[in-house]
């Protein structure tokens, strides 16, 4: 009888734990402050702890959350949430094609549809800090952008053909234990929208410095990362409704006072 | 005596066990109510209902579900047929920015949705109300462009100028920027959202905006004109520009 009670109430601490613990799958990113290379005041920003999806979100997910939520299928998706081209990979609207493997990740989503999924899970899209702060991680370390090591890898993934294609797990996990921010696809950002820079960046043609105010506050840090300038111009000329092959998206979860 | 004591341990235990289950399976059971996502199933619960009125308008406003006579002059109780109440029950296009389900508080400490301003063509920019160097243009601009419109024109717009500084600008703080600004007018609306709000509303603008410190933001200068549908028909990028095409987009969208 004990025994019995015993291993029921082990079970509920399992069920409970996979239920609230809400660590399946996520790891926890210890905040801190670092210096992105563009900020607030263009210096230091603050990230709070938080949990980060340790995967980028597999077409295989995708395809549950369509089942779940038919106003995301290709056919029913509303024009302003998502341009022609969303899910263009997909036969039909529960079934990628053929040569879409189930557990590459996503692609060909648009930023609210990426922001719904999220949100459907109680979770959300990380920040352009938060992405940027993980993605700083190599192997070993935490902030590896010194090591000119970081920035070939990167470059040399930037380089390489078709990585979308590839399975998710694939690359190297980061000192952080997440997988696949370099090597597989770009991530869509919370915040994307927030990347100032227009297509014509070089300050020549003075035109666009009307359209914004008080870009000048808006500059890079670090000019040898090449590697972000790349991710933040691509957040720079994306729009919210836009679906892009090579970008697809993973979720992040704030840290709930209760659970400390 | 000391066996009787650890029985009675026990059998708590097993209580607080059972106990443990009930409130374990009880908010598992709530849990996945809460977390299966909305579907749009409810949506379309309104089925469209006839309405009758009096057509002389004994009791004003008042309307009946069936067909009868008018209990003060006796006459034929007719059929409204109403151009609002159409486009209330239209569908929304999926152009539309209705399809946006966030909520707002206006300056007048209202809970809206954006499908509230409906029926109107809508004139739409985004500010804050610390803001010292584009954005006093911005509101110059929709002033002057308001000033361009002839009387009968305005009552079918509304000008609406929402905040990207959610945290600071409050209904309170919205509504003294309206006074200071004399844009307390019935065609003026100042939203304040949530952040996931605005940054979702300023997406389907194409507006872009960060924080560069607690009290400054960067952000693009853009004036929007949307239909009485909620569908984006003009937008006019920049600071100090003639704004004569967004002047001419809203007088042809405001002639029926």
């Amino acid at each position: 009888m004990k025994t019995k009670v015993f291993s029921l109430f082990i079970m509920c601490l399992v069920v409970q734990s996979l239920m609230f613990g809400q660590t399946k799958d996520m790891v926890l990113i210890e905040g801190s402050r670092y210096i992105p290379l563009y900020g607030r005041d263009s210096t230091v920003v603050e990230v709070k702890d938080f949990n980060m999806d340790i995967y980028p979100v597999s077409t295989e997910e995708y395809k549950q959350f369509l089942k779940e939520n038919p106003k995301w299928r290709k056919s029913k998706v509303v024009s302003l949430f998502a341009d022609k081209s969303y899910l263009t990979n997909w036969k039909t609207d529960l079934e990628p094609k053929d040569s879409i493997h189930l557990n590459s990740p996503v692609n060909y989503v648009s930023w609210f549809a990426a922001k719904a999924y999220c949100e459907c899970q109680n979770k959300r899209l990380p920040t352009i800090d938060e992405w940027e702060y993980v993605a700083m991680a190599d192997e070993t370390t935490k902030d590896a952008r010194v090591k000119p090591s970081y920035n070939a890898q990167i470059l040399a993934w930037y380089e390489a053909p078709r990585t979308k294609e590839n399975r998710i797990g694939e690359t190297p996990k980061n000192a952080w234990g997440v997988y696949d921010l370099h090597g597989l696809v770009w991530e869509w950002t919370l915040d994307f929208n927030s990347v100032l820079i227009t297509g014509e960046s070089r300050k020549d043609v003075d035109k666009d410095s009307n359209l914004f105010c008080g870009s000048a506050a808006v500059n890079a840090t670090d000019l040898m990362n090449y590697a972000a300038f790349m991710r933040y111009a691509i957040r720079g000329s994306l729009k919210a409704k836009y679906s892009m092959k090579n970008l697809g998206f993973r979720c992040v979860q704030d840290i709930k006072k209760e659970n400390k | 005596m000391n066996v009787s004591k650890k029985k009675h341990k026990h059998v708590i235990h097993i209580n607080n066990v059972s106990n443990y289950l009930k409130l374990t399976i009880s908010v598992l059971v709530m849990l996945m109510v809460v977390t299966s996502c909305k579907s749009d199933a409810s949506n379309n619960s309104e089925t469209a209902l006839d309405m009758y009125q009096c057509p002389m308008q004994c009791e004003g406003d008042k309307t009946y579900d069936e067909a009868g006579s008018c209990p003060v002059c006796n006459m034929d109780l007719k059929q409204v047929e109403t151009a609002s109440k159409d486009i209330e029950t239209d569908e929304i296009s999926e152009e539309s920015i209705f399809n946006l389900t966030s909520e707002w508080h206006t300056e007048e400490g209202n809970k809206i949705q954006l499908e509230d301003l409906k029926g109107k063509t809508l004139v739409m920019v985004m500010i804050y109300t610390s803001c010292k160097a584009a954005c006093p243009r911005l509101v110059a601009d929709m002033r002057h462009i308001e000033a361009q419109i002839p009387v009968e024109n305005i009552k079918n717009v509304q000008f609406a100028l929402i905040s990207i500084d959610p945290n600071t600008d409050t209904p309170e703080r919205l509504k003294a920027f309206a006074i200071e600004n004399a844009m307390d007018g019935e065609q003026w609306t100042f939203l304040q959202g949530t952040e996931s709000g605005v940054r979702e509303f300023a997406n389907v603008l194409s507006v872009k905006y960060k924080e560069i410190s607690p009290i400054d933001f960067s952000h693009s200068n853009i004036i929007s004109v949307f239909n009485p549908a909620g569908e984006l028909k003009h937008q006019q990028e920049g600071l100090g520009v003639d704004n004569k095409e967004t002047i001419e987009a809203i007088l042809q969208l405001t002639q029926y």
